[in-house]
């Protein structure tokens, strides 16, 4: 099995915004709710980088590690997902995840956050895959019908890569040689406890 | 033709004017190949600060592009809370089992009397089970969330758990504020009775009398060690609602998720503080102490008791009663 994970390429990112607004479409992501993102760091000076971030499916995650109900569970892509029937919406998860991955549809009064949501990786949930429940809980299983996340498939500079992590680590190594230079694989040493070393 | 060419060669040279000095200033820098280092930024941070960058959607919050204070909340709430809580609670069960074991039940010295005292009225006993009967409820929905996934998952099944924990937290968010109320309701009844005095000194000097048999130090209506229950529940009280408004309304947080793991380390680090000092409470109250429990029960206690735990305070309420009963109404005599 593979062990999925993102890598985004920052120094191929254009921070045109295309996966944050792809991702919202295909999966019916709530208002408010922003399963992807783009962050520019050190905006408008030289040597600017714009990162494509979202959860980033971590090894030990942190927001399982935390749930006081134990919601989240890993896949055997070692995808990291979890149940919204078992979710209290706590906010636990989301005082944890060092990418701000885990949202809520609400902050409201005494605590009342909604169930939380995240990124699944484009893998569904807990239900059966394809089902009405699936789809209007998670949104779309494309990894059950064979496909990648859609935010890295219609990466219009490839920036942001998704698949089994030492297949895009390489490609991410080739590039990095080719041209000589790259900015890191954002998130990764703390994601992953690894980075891709050139 | 011409003057087009020559706006055009104008606007060439003007174009060269201006970006000449900014190309000699960073002649060394290659903005393609050099960038911003996730590692160099990362280190570069102090404590509670994350690395952020600028959005475009308009939510402030997602501009966080990674936040380590995360992983330091994860070690507290997975290593630090769980060991402190446990060397709390359970240290304090084996103490007060120790302490059983060794003291026994205080028993009421000169028996009892059959004649009873008024120790606590309504008024004084509605508001102690309002606050007690919130915090067995807040104090157990905490040490559920906390806890419950070791503890109490295993042998109810993902699915019950997941509801019984919902409710914890429904609960939890709802019963602080009759808490709150308690807490408010107890210091304006039972402060005045509750300032330190020299008198305290001789109480604590003697250990309180609790262990050993026929010690009796002076006490008025609350003697030193139910003056520091006051105390520790009032400033316990107050940490604890002060810590939890701001987890029942995140929005108020201003620094976000960093403000957020402050407030619950400080709710959930004094909680288990807070647990283990009532434990002892409870115990002295009920098992401990022969004659306790009917202050908060029924308020009348027998007067032996009262002598005995209470001496000043019972003369006190006695000479009070017979000045009133002496001359209802009455002038006394010069």
């Amino acid at each position: 099995m593979a062990r999925m994970k993102f890598l985004c390429d920052a120094d191929r990112c254009i921070e045109c915004n295309a996966c944050v607004t792809a991702c919202k479409n295909e999966h019916e992501v709530p208002w408010g709710i922003n399963r992807r993102r783009v962050v520019t760091i050190n905006d408008g000076k030289p040597g600017e980088r714009s990162v494509s971030m979202a959860c980033m499916h971590c090894t030990d995650a942190p927001c399982a590690a935390v749930c006081p109900v134990s919601c989240f569970y890993t896949t055997a892509d070692a995808v990291v997902l979890h149940s919204k029937d078992l979710c209290i919406g706590c906010g636990y998860c989301f005082y944890a995840c060092p990418f701000g991955a885990p949202q809520y549809p609400r902050v409201g009064n005494f605590g009342s956050r909604g169930k939380m949501d995240k990124c699944t990786y484009c893998a569904g949930g807990p239900e059966d895959d394809f089902s009405t429940a699936e789809y209007e809980k998670y949104g779309r299983n494309r990894l059950a019908e064979g496909k990648l996340p859609l935010c890295a498939e219609m990466c219009s500079t490839k920036s942001l890569l998704a698949g089994d992590g030492d297949i895009i680590a390489s490609i991410y190594k080739e590039r990095v040689m080719k041209r000589g230079y790259g900015s890191g694989a954002w998130g990764w040493k703390t994601a992953y406890k690894e980075t891709v070393s050139v | 033709m011409k003057t087009w060419l020559k706006t055009f060669l104008a606007m060439l040279a003007l174009a060269f004017v201006a970006s000449a000095p900014v190309a000699a200033q960073n002649n060394n820098f290659n903005p393609t190949k050099e960038s911003v280092k996730e590692e160099q930024l990362l280190n570069s941070l102090k404590p509670g600060e994350r690395l952020t960058g600028r959005i475009s959607i308009p939510d402030e919050k997602a501009a966080s592009l990674i936040q380590p204070g995360g992983q330091e909340w994860r070690a507290f709430h997975q290593q630090k809370l769980p060991f402190i809580g446990g060397v709390a609670i359970l240290g304090m069960l084996a103490l007060l089992a120790v302490f059983f074991l060794v003291r026994g039940r205080i028993r009421v010295e000169g028996g009892f009397s059959g004649k009873t005292i008024t120790r606590f009225a309504s008024l004084d006993r509605f508001t102690h089970w309002l606050t007690a009967s919130c915090f067995i409820i807040l104090a157990l929905s905490g040490l559920n969330i906390s806890f419950g996934r070791m503890v109490i998952l295993p042998w109810l099944g993902a699915e019950t758990f997941a509801s019984l924990t919902a409710l914890g937290k429904l609960a939890h968010n709802y019963l602080a504020f009759p808490f709150m109320f308690g807490i408010a309701l107890m210091f304006v009844i039972w402060v005045r009775d509750n300032i330190p005095e020299k008198i305290d000194l001789e109480w604590i000097k003697q250990g309180g009398g609790i262990f050993s048999k026929g010690a009796h130090p002076p006490a008025k209506r609350f003697n030193a060690g139910q003056k520091l229950i006051f105390w520790i529940v009032m400033g316990g009280g107050v940490v604890m609602s002060g810590s939890g408004w701001f987890l029942l309304f995140p929005y108020l947080a201003q620094n976000g998720v960093s403000d957020m793991q402050f407030y619950t380390t400080i709710h959930a680090l004094l909680a288990v503080i807070f647990i283990a000092v009532m434990l002892a409470h409870i115990y002295i109250g009920t098992l401990g102490m022969e004659g306790a429990f009917d202050a908060m029960g029924t308020g009348e206690v027998d007067l032996n008791w009262a002598k005995e735990h209470h001496g000043l305070w019972v003369e006190e309420v006695q000479a009070k009663a017979k000045a009133a009963s002496v001359a209802p109404g009455a002038m006394p005599a010069e």
